[in-house]
């Protein structure tokens, strides 16, 4: 579709990947763009894989990316990294959890927000959007660790 | 004021709209605020993935509503709230609807003086449920109209319909939604809200009191109802026309028509948003048009057959696709005529329960037993999973008690004493209580085993209440907690017991083991909170106190 960026993640229940596209449509929906979203609740929250696609741009269409037409794709679990390679399209931009220092996670749990802070620097939207999408998403108690965790994503 | 104009990425120019109206809603989101903006009188249902979230966000914006103990409560007390004149949603999942379907086919005879809108959930491609039942059977075999929005704007449109068509004519309206559509955020902008009449009681006998005398007339009345609505879709039902090439017309519904809009950028695409009755005359004029017309539908040939049926020029879809949930890859193929598709991809990581979760010990338990299992519905279906493959049957919910009675009935008797029946505290209360009632009246020569494994809480549909908890929906007290072994004595069971099985395994064992070995009717209830609803619950406290 034109104009369309899609945006997969990956990962396992529990991992907060629904959180994750969350804050990503929602910082999509507060720049004025179409977005669709998708994901599966349910059976496969118990720590099974769970998989949730953010598309946005002028006018999307379906709330599913088609195979292997995503452009970015973002895996929480690393061994969930080569059964969703197939997803990414040719050229598309693949951000696995090793690209973050785990070590240096204030809160462990926040692996997701730092992968979104990888995301955010190859996406056209201005931090104050994310830290704006990530605090309405999180609970206040959360929003430190979180905000650590983005920014450390983010300076790569 | 905008607050912000994206600087765009080279592909990302063209219109870019922004309005102070525009919200981000799952489908199950949108439904919920059209509940606030008709004025809902009540709202009632039962969880069931995926229509769960449209109670739950319903109350949070101040609708009344409620768990029922089961679908079949849930529709009758919103056939009450619509006799007495109010609005009334109730929402289930599709399986859901099997177990309401018997105050589902005389209400349409009974018709409603509010409105009575039924939200049934469809789960094509199975993300979370036994069957890949298709709810657009039932609108015609119960004479129920149904709609069919295909994302969260027209679930918030349709929803709204929904109220006017059930008002306007007196009957219960059908709005179906399936997984994507319950489960996918879209952009919603939402219309200036209503305030409906308040209920007050009209006594109407033969509207209301379904003895043959006068359920022979309410069977003419509800046909001549459907006529009406027949003619009012096809002069101005929802019915939407997305015009582009003049080669191929698609007719599509619910989240079909996205799949196809995208699929073949070339086609011109008719969404039907009433499927029931259907606007047959205007598709007919619609397929008319193209040199070829296919139809995209998920699940059952349900809009095909009816066109076919009716003469409608149409491609039906090749079997394949019945199967499973479409996208845009499989609407692709399905237009080209493919009938063999690629491998699905390799699974992924299977669910399991959570480390720590109390069913973990009562499956290690009944497998170093040897037991066989009649399973249940919850989470602890999972105890079907590696390591434990500890379940032999699994049907629909309750069906654990049943399913062990008759294998207690037929088995020869070393094998029936291995029989155990395993439910789910809110399962139990859903439709185990009958087959207790069965149990204890058509009583096996070797006994049973009932264990119920009580978490306190409805953990796999997401933590809801039910009348065990002592919650309500929107988790305040409830005024009585339902007694699961008070209930259970009182019915005629012979022993039961309750057990901790986190603090006390070898308890459990040992009153299983003994019970197994007995004649007796024994209830075990495996007694231990989820993990997951004890660590919600200390937030929620911790919230509570700043
Ligand atoms: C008729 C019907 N309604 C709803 C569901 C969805 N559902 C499956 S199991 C379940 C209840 C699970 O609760 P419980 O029995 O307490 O087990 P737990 O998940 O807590 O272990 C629900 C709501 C269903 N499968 N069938
Ligand atoms: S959610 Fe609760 S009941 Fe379900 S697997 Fe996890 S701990 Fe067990």
């Amino acid at each position: 579709m034109d104009g369309v960026t899609n945006v997969k993640f990956a990962g396992l229940g529990g991992q907060g990947i629904i959180t994750a596209t969350d804050i990503l449509a929602g910082v999509a929906f507060a720049a004025g763009l179409d977005v669709k979203k998708a994901e599966v609740h349910g059976m496969s929250q118990r720590g099974g894989a769970v998989t949730s696609d953010v598309r946005f741009g002028p006018c999307v269409l379906s709330p599913l990316t088609p195979e292997g037409a995503s452009d970015i794709l973002v895996v929480v679990a690393e061994d969930q990294v080569e059964i969703n390679r197939r997803h990414l399209k040719p050229g598309g931009v693949l951000i696995a959890p090793s690209a973050v220092d785990a070590a240096k996670l204030q809160n462990r749990k926040s692996l997701n927000v730092a992968l979104l802070g990888i995301l955010s620097r190859h996406l056209p939207f201005p931090e104050s959007l994310w830290i704006e999408s990530l605090h309405a998403h999180l609970a206040p108690a959360l929003h430190a660790a979180n905000d650590q965790a983005f920014a450390l994503g983010r300076a790569g | 004021m905008p607050r912000y104009l994206p600087r765009l990425a080279p592909g990302l120019s063209g219109r870019v709209f922004i309005m102070q109206e525009r919200k981000l809603l799952s489908g199950n989101e949108a439904v919920a605020l059209a509940a606030l903006h008709v004025g809902l009188t009540r709202g009632a249902g039962y969880p069931g993935t995926p229509s769960t979230e449209i109670l739950e966000n319903a109350a949070r914006l101040g609708v009344p509503c409620q768990w029922s103990p089961n679908e079949k409560v849930a529709l009758e007390v919103a056939l009450g709230v619509a006799f007495a004149g109010g609005r009334a949603l109730m929402t289930t999942k599709h399986v859901g609807v099997n177990v309401a379907a018997d105050p589902l086919f005389t209400a349409t005879y009974t018709g409603v003086s509010g409105a009575l809108v039924i939200v049934a959930c469809d789960d094509p491609g199975l993300a979370s449920s036994q069957n890949e039942q298709d709810s657009r059977r039932y609108a015609e075999a119960a004479g129920a109209p149904m709609l069919e929005p295909c994302d969260s704007q027209q679930a918030y449109d349709y929803a709204r319909l929904a109220f006017q068509v059930s008002e306007r004519w007196g009957l219960p309206v059908i709005l179906r939604m399936t997984t994507r559509v319950c489960h996918s955020k879209t952009i919603v902008r939402s219309r200036a809200p209503e305030v409906p009449r308040a209920p007050s009681y009209v006594q109407d006998i033969p509207a209301r009191v379904m003895i043959p005398g006068y359920a022979r007339t309410a069977h003419r009345r509800l046909r001549a109802k459907l006529a009406e609505i027949a003619a009012w879709n096809e002069a101005e039902g929802p019915v939407t026309v997305h015009a582009r090439g003049a080669d191929l017309g698609i007719v599509a519904d619910g989240i079909c028509v996205c799949h196809a809009l995208e699929a073949a950028p070339g086609a011109t695409v008719m969404a039907v948003g009433m499927i029931y009755p259907l606007p047959v005359e205007r598709i007919r004029a619609f397929a008319s048009r193209f040199p070829r017309c296919a139809v995209v539908e998920e699940g059952d040939p349900v809009l095909s057959r009816a066109l076919l049926a009716a003469g409608v020029r149409i491609e039906p879809r090749p079997e394949p696709y019945r199967f499973g949930e479409l996208d845009v890859d499989r609407v692709r193929r399905l237009l080209a005529g493919e009938t063999a598709e690629p491998p699905p991809p390799p699974p992924g990581k299977p669910p399991q329960l959570c480390p720590g979760c109390p069913h973990r010990t009562s499956f290690d338990i009944l497998k170093r037993l040897g037991c066989i299992v009649a399973g249940d519905i919850g989470c602890y279906t999972l105890g079907v999973m590696p390591p434990f493959q500890t379940m032999d049957t699994c049907v629909c919910m309750g069906a654990s008690i049943g399913v062990g009675l008759g294998l207690r009935h037929a088995l020869p008797p070393e094998q029936a004493r291995r029989v155990v029946s395993v439910i789910g505290d809110s399962t139990f209360i859903h439709s185990g209580l009958t087959g207790v009632a069965d149990m204890v009246y058509n009583r096996p020569p070797t006994g049973h085993v009932v264990l119920i494994l009580d978490n306190a809480t409805t953990a796999m549909t997401g933590l809801q209440e039910h009348p065990g908890t002592g919650r309500l929906l929107d988790h305040r007290p409830a005024a009585k907690t339902l007694s699961i072994e008070e209930t259970c004595r009182a019915m005629g069971v012979d022993r039961v017991t309750i057990v901790d099985p986190t603090r006390d395994a070898a308890g459990l064992e040992k009153a299983l083991a003994d019970s197994m070995a007995s004649d007796d009717l024994t209830v075990i209830v495996a007694r231990r909170p989820c993990i997951l609803a004890v660590s919600r619950e200390a937030k929620a406290a911790k919230a509570a106190k700043g």
